[in-house]
C-alpha cells in the first residue's frame, strides 16, 4: 500500500485525479477501522493530513468555514457559542483520543447515517465545498449525503470546507447509546428552535438510511416529536430494534423542544 | 475500604503492597504475547469456517501453497498424533475434518512470511462445505440430530446417562422431601445471554522449534501444564518435548483455560522448522476463545409465612455451544449453587448443559455460579415482597451456616459468614441523590447529552452470592513450587522462586513473593519466569485458587528450605544451594453420585467464599438508559494476603459483572456471531463504572494457607443481580433477561 502526502491542496488535488482508486485519509479513525479489520486493502491512500488549507475555521462575512480537517476536540472547545449543537456532538464522539483525531470531513466522507457531525449541521443547513480539476463547486449538506455510506462526491474530488451561517437559534444534541461514553449512535437527534426564521429544525441520526432533516412551524411544535419520529425509516440491527428508535426520537425530540424554548 | 490497617513491612504476607507490573503495564512498556519476536519467524492465520454447522468435504490448499512468502498450509491431514483434544474431555478437533460445529472453527493453517501474505493465502484454502442445518435452540437442542458421535454422558461410571439427545452432561439433585410445601409460593423464569470474557490481549503466542523435534510455545495461558498435557499427544511428542512459557497475559477470566494457538503454531513450527507468531485480530479473538454459557433458568421458592424457607426447585439449562470445554464442571457448580447461600432442607436441583452449533462456551470467572446467582436473588426479592419483608432480612433469615447441609449433602465446614456480609453491607451509608442540574455525564446516557434529570428515577438493589475455591468434585487438585536459597558473592542470602502460576493480571506473582519472603524472612527474593521447564504444575489460573496454592506450595517449600538451612548450620557458601520443590494439595474432594446428586465423600467442594452487594443506579425511564451511581459490597476473604489486591478484584469484578447486567452480550443469527468487535460488545468505560465501597471481612479460613480465601468471583457472581436489582426497582418492572436492553427498561 502507498501513502501519498501531499502538504498543499493543489497538490492533493492532482494527485487525487492521477490516482482514482486512492483512499484520501484524514484523521483515520474511520478508514483505520476498515484497515485494521482487513475489510479494505485500497493500492494508495491519499493523507490529507499535512495540507494546511484543510485545517482549522475561519470567519468570512457572518459565514464559518469549517475546514475538512477540524477535529471534533476543536469543535468542542472553539465552537461552542457559535454551533452549539456542533459543539455537543463533538462531545459524544469515541473517547478524547477520538475526538483529537475524528475530523467534520472524515465525518462527511464516511457519510454513517451514525455520523455525530451530520445532525448538527443539517439543522444549520450546511453546505459542502468540494474541489476537484473543474473547479470547486458547492452542495448543500442534505444534497451531498445521498444514501447509507455514500455521498455525492465524485471520483476525482475532494472535501474542503463546510460553509454555515450560524443561526444563532436555541439548538441542542442527543445521541442514545446504551453506554454513557465510546458509543455508536442508536438514535440521535439535532434541534434548533429558529424563532427569526419562525421555524423549528430537527435532523436525527441512525434512524434512516442517512441523517435527515425535518421542519415545521414554530406554532406546530406539539406534533413534532410524532411528525419527527415519523419521518424516521429505522431498522433493527445488532445496536438496537427499529421500535426503540422510534420511541427514543419522539422522546429525544420533546426533551429538545423544552431545551430550546426557554 | 475500611480492612484493618496493618503495619507496612517488607512486602508480607498481609500488607498492601504495590502491583510489579503495574506502571509498566500502565505506560505500555510491558510486553504482552503479542509483542514476541523471534529471528527468522513466520507469522501464522487460521483458516476459520464461516459456517455455524457444515460438512466438510474436500480441502484444497494447491493455490494456497503458491501464494507469496507462504511456507506451509496445514489441514487435520497433517496432526500427527490425537486429532481430538479438550480440557475436560477430547471432543474438539485441532483442525476440522468430516463437520465444523461452530462459526469460525479452525478448518486449516497457513504459515507465511507476513501476517498479510498469511491472510492472503488463507482466502485461497478452497474449502468444500455442506451447509447443514443449525441447532441454535438449547431447548430444542434435546430433540434434534446428535452432533457428536460421542459424549462424556455415555461414560456412566463419571456422569449421570441421559439419554437426551446432545446433552454434555446433566446433574439431578433431590435433597430432603422436594414435594414439601409452603406458605408462600414464587416462581420465576430467567435467561441469560452470552457475555465474553472481552480481554484486551487477544489470544498470542510464538511456537519455537528446538531442532530435535520438539518445541517452545510461548503463550498467554492460563495453565501451562494443561496446554501442555494436552499438546503434546496431538503433536504426537512425549511431554518433555513440548515446553510451554507463560508470555504476557492480557487478561483470561477463563477465556484462556482452553487452548488456543498453542497446537496450530507448534504444528507450523515444526513443519517449517522456523518459529511461528500467531495473534488473532480482535473479530477472530471472539471466536478464538469460549464464552460464559448463556442460561435458561425456571424457579420455584416455597416458604413459611415465617420467612423461613422450605423447599426450592431449580431447572438451569446451559448451552454449552459446539464443543465439552469445561461444561461438565459449570453445570455441576450452577447445580451446587442453584438454591444460592442459603439454608434449604428440600430441593430438587435440575441442571443440564447441552451441545448446540453456537459459539462454545466454557469457564468465565463466576463459572456456573453467576446465572444461577441471577436467578436465586431475583426469587429472594420477589419472595421478600409476596411476605412483606425487608429483602435484608428475608436474607438474614436463610442465611447458610457452618453446620448446614446443601442440596448436594454436603456439609458446611470452616468459615463461611454469610450472616456477616449481609449485615456488614447493609450497614454502608449509601449515598444521597445528588442534586440536579448536573453535568450529562453525571446521568444516564451519559456523554450523550440527553437528559437533564427528565424521566430519571433511583433504584436501590441487594443481593447476595457464593461459590467455591479451588477444583471440586474429587480433582487432584495440587501446586508446585520449587525455591532455590543461594549465597551471593558477599555471602548474603537470596531466593529464586519457580512455580508456574499463570499471572492473568490478578496479581499471583505479588501473592508468591509475599509468602516468600514471610517464610524465608528474607528480602531478596525473586519469582522466575512460568515454564513447565523448571517445575511441576502449580494447577489453572481460575476457580479462586491462586492466592490459596500457591501459599500452600511456596509455604511450603520456602520451610523445607529453611529447614536444610538450619541442618546446614543456617549459613551458605557462597556457590552453594539449597533447592527444594513441593506439591501443595488442599484437603480432598468427593464427586457426586450420578444417580442421586449427593456427595459421595465428606466434601464435594472444599469451602466457599460469599459476597453481598448494594448497588444503586438512576434509570431514564422515557429512555431505558441507566447510570449505576454507586456500589457497597462486603467480602468474605478469610484473610487478606495484599488489601491493594484485593479491591482491586472487587472492583474489576463488579465492572464485569455490571456489564453483564447492563449491556455485555455476544449475540448470533442463526450461530453465526454479529457483534464481534469493540464498537458491538460493548464493555463498561468510567462512565459507567461507579464507585465501589467495600468492606473485606477477614474470617480465616481453617483449611487455607494463613486462612486466605480467593477473591477474584464472588463481586462478579453478586454484582449482575445486585445491579438487575436495582433497576427493577427503580422501573417497577421485572426485567427477567440480563442484559437488560433500553428496550426492556420501558417495556417496550
Amino acid at each position: 500500500m502507498d501513502v501519498l502526502t501531499p502538504r498543499t491542496l493543489d497538490e492533493a488535488l492532482r494527485l487525487r485525479a492521477e490516482t482514482a482508486d486512492a483512499w484520501p485519509i484524514q484523521g483515520g479513525t474511520d478508514v483505520m477501522v476498515e484497515l485494521n479489520f482487513d475489510r479494505a486493502r485500497p493500492r494508495v491512500v491519499l493523507n490529507l493530513n499535512e495540507v494546511a488549507e484543510l485545517r482549522g475555521f475561519a470567519r468570512e462575512n457572518g459565514t464559518l468555514r469549517l475546514g475538512a480537517g477540524l477535529t471534533y476536540t476543536e469543535c468542542r472547545r472553539e465552537l461552542g457559542e457559535t454551533l452549539p449543537a456542533l459543539a455537543e456532538a463533538a462531545r459524544t464522539v469515541g473517547s478524547p483520543q477520538i475526538q483529537n483525531r475524528g475530523t467534520i470531513g472524515g465525518n462527511l466522507g464516511t457519510a454513517s447515517p451514525a455520523g455525530d457531525a451530520l445532525p448538527p449541521l443539517l439543522v444549520e443547513e450546511a453546505e459542502v465545498e468540494l474541489a476537484g480539476p473543474a473547479g470547486r463547486r458547492t452542495l448543500p449538506l442534505e444534497e451531498f449525503l445521498v444514501g447509507p455510506k455514500q455521498n455525492a462526491l465524485a471520483e476525482d474530488e475532494l472535501i474542503v470546507a463546510v460553509h454555515v451561517r450560524p443561526s444563532g437559534a436555541r439548538q441542542t444534541f442527543m445521541k442514545v447509546g446504551p453506554r454513557n461514553a465510546m458509543v455508536i449512535a442508536v438514535a440521535s437527534l439535532a434541534l434548533a428552535v429558529d424563532r427569526e426564521r419562525g421555524e423549528i429544525r430537527a435532523a436525527y441520526g441512525s434512524a434512516g438510511p442517512v441523517p435527515r432533516l425535518v421542519r415545521a412551524p414554530l406554532d406546530e411544535a406539539d406534533g413534532f416529536p410524532d411528525r419527527v419520529a415519523e419521518a424516521a425509516s429505522p431498522i433493527d440491527d445488532v445496536r438496537g430494534t427499529a421500535a426503540y428508535r422510534r420511541h427514543a426520537l419522539r422522546v429525544l425530540t420533546a426533551r429538545a423542544l423544552e431545551r430550546c424554548a426557554a | 475500604m475500611s480492612a484493618p490497617a496493618r503495619k507496612l513491612e517488607r512486602g508480607r504476607v498481609g500488607e498492601a503492597v504495590r502491583r510489579a507490573d503495574g506502571i509498566p503495564k500502565t505506560t505500555g512498556e510491558f510486553a504482552y504475547a503479542s509483542d514476541l519476536q523471534a529471528a527468522g519467524m513466520l507469522w501464522g492465520h487460521t483458516v476459520r469456517s464461516p459456517h455455524a454447522h457444515a460438512r466438510v468435504g474436500e480441502i484444497d490448499i494447491s493455490e494456497a501453497v503458491t501464494m507469496p512468502g507462504v511456507h506451509a498450509v496445514l489441514t487435520h491431514a497433517d496432526v500427527p498424533g490425537t486429532k481430538l483434544y479438550g480440557l475436560e474431555y477430547a471432543d474438539q478437533p485441532v483442525l476440522a475434518f468430516d463437520r465444523v460445529r461452530y462459526y469460525g472453527e479452525p478448518v486449516a493453517l497457513v504459515a507465511a512470511e507476513h501476517p498479510e501474505q498469511a491472510r492472503r493465502a488463507a482466502e485461497k484454502v478452497r474449502v468444500e462445505y455442506e451447509p447443514l442445518e443449525p441447532v441454535v435452540d438449547m431447548e430444542r437442542a434435546l430433540e434434534q440430530d446428535e452432533l457428536h458421535p460421542d459424549r462424556p454422558t455415555h461414560e456412566p461410571d463419571h456422569y449421570r446417562d441421559d439419554p437426551r439427545a446432545n446433552v454434555v452432561r446433566s446433574i439431578l439433585i433431590r435433597h430432603g422431601d422436594p414435594d414439601t410445601e409452603g406458605d408462600v409460593v414464587v416462581t420465576g423464569e430467567y435467561e441469560l445471554g452470552i457475555q465474553d470474557q472481552a480481554f484486551l490481549g487477544p489470544e498470542s503466542g510464538l511456537a519455537v522449534p528446538d531442532g530435535d523435534g520438539g518445541v517452545d510455545i510461548y503463550v498467554a495461558t492460563q495453565w501451562l501444564h494443561v496446554d501442555r498435557a494436552q499438546v503434546a499427544p496431538c503433536l504426537d511428542l512425549p511431554p518433555e518435548q513440548v515446553r510451554i512459557h507463560l508470555a504476557g497475559v492480557g487478561g483470561a477470566f477463563g477465556g484462556r483455560e482452553d487452548l488456543s494457538m498453542q497446537i496450530h503454531g507448534a504444528l507450523l513450527a515444526l513443519h517449517t522448522n522456523r518459529p511461528v507468531k500467531i495473534v488473532y485480530t480482535r473479530e477472530e479473538s471472539f471466536v478464538g476463545h469460549v464464552h460464559r454459557h448463556p442460561a435458561r433458568i425456571r424457579m420455584e421458592h416455597r416458604a413459611n409465612r415465617d420467612g423461613k424457607l422450605v423447599c426450592v426447585h431449580a431447572r438451569v439449562l446451559l448451552d454449552g455451544g459446539a464443543y465439552a470445554s469445561s461444561s461438565t464442571a459449570v453445570v455441576t457448580n450452577a447445580s451446587s449453587f442453584a438454591c444460592g447461600p442459603y439454608a434449604v432442607a428440600n430441593a430438587l436441583v435440575d441442571a443440564t448443559v447441552v451441545y448446540t452449533n453456537n459459539p462454545p462456551c466454557g469457564a468465565m470467572r463466576g463459572f456456573g455460579a453467576v446465572q444461577v446467582c441471577f436467578a436465586h436473588e431475583a426469587q429472594m426479592d420477589k419472595l421478600a415482597a409476596a411476605l412483606e419483608l425487608d429483602p435484608v432480612e428475608l436474607r438474614l433469615r436463610n442465611a447458610l451456616a457452618p453446620g448446614d447441609v446443601m442440596p448436594n449433602g454436603q456439609k458446611v465446614t470452616g468459615s463461611l459468614p454469610v450472616a456477616d456480609v449481609i449485615r456488614r453491607c447493609a450497614e454502608l451509608t449509601v449515598p444521597e441523590p445528588e442534586p440536579l442540574p448536573r453535568d450529562s455525564l453525571r446521568l444516564p446516557g451519559g456523554s450523550g447529552n440527553v437528559t437533564r434529570g427528565e424521566g430519571v428515577k433511583r433504584g436501590v438493589g441487594f443481593a447476595l452470592g457464593f461459590k467455591n475455591l479451588c477444583y471440586s468434585h474429587g480433582f487432584d487438585d495440587y501446586c508446585a513450587a520449587r525455591v532455590r536459597l543461594f549465597a551471593g558473592a558477599d555471602g548474603a542470602l537470596a531466593a529464586e522462586v519457580h512455580c508456574a502460576a499463570a499471572e492473568v493480571g490478578q496479581g499471583v506473582v505479588g501473592v508468591i513473593t509475599q509468602v516468600a519472603r514471610t517464610e524465608l524472612e528474607l528480602d531478596d527474593v525473586t519469582l522466575a519466569p512460568g515454564t513447565t521447564s523448571t517445575v511441576d504444575s502449580a494447577g489453572s489460573a481460575s476457580a479462586s485458587r491462586m492466592t490459596w496454592m500457591v501459599s500452600g506450595a511456596v509455604a511450603e517449600a520456602c520451610r523445607a528450605a529453611r529447614g536444610e538451612l538450619g541442618a546446614r548450620g543456617g549459613t551458605l557458601a557462597p556457590g552453594e544451594e539449597i533447592d527444594v520443590e513441593k506439591v501443595y494439595r488442599h484437603p480432598q474432594t468427593w464427586p457426586l453420585d450420578p444417580e442421586t446428586g449427593q456427595v459421595t465423600g465428606e466434601r464435594a467442594h472444599v469451602a466457599f467464599i460469599c459476597s453481598a452487594m448494594r448497588a444503586v443506579v438512576e434509570v431514564d425511564t422515557d429512555l431505558g438508559l441507566t447510570r449505576a451511581v454507586w456500589i457497597g459490597t462486603a467480602q468474605d476473604v478469610g484473610r487478606a494476603v495484599n488489601p491493594q489486591a484485593v479491591l482491586g478484584q472487587i472492583e474489576g469484578g463488579t465492572a464485569q459483572g455490571l456489564g453483564l447486567a447492563l449491556m455485555e452480550e455476544i449475540q448470533t443469527r442463526d450461530g453465526l456471531i454479529t457483534n464481534a468487535s469493540f464498537t458491538d460488545y460493548l464493555i463498561p468505560t468510567t462512565l459507567d463504572m461507579p464507585p465501589v465501597d467495600a468492606v473485606l471481612v477477614e474470617e480465616p479460613e481453617p483449611d487455607a494457607p494463613y486462612g486466605a480465601k480467593g477473591v477474584g468471583e464472588p463481586p462478579t457472581v453478586v454484582a449482575t443481580a445486585a445491579v438487575a436489582a436495582a433497576l427493577r426497582d427503580a422501573t417497577g418492572r421485572d426485567l427477567t433477561r440480563v442484559p437488560v436492553r433500553p428496550d426492556d427498561l420501558i417495556g417496550l
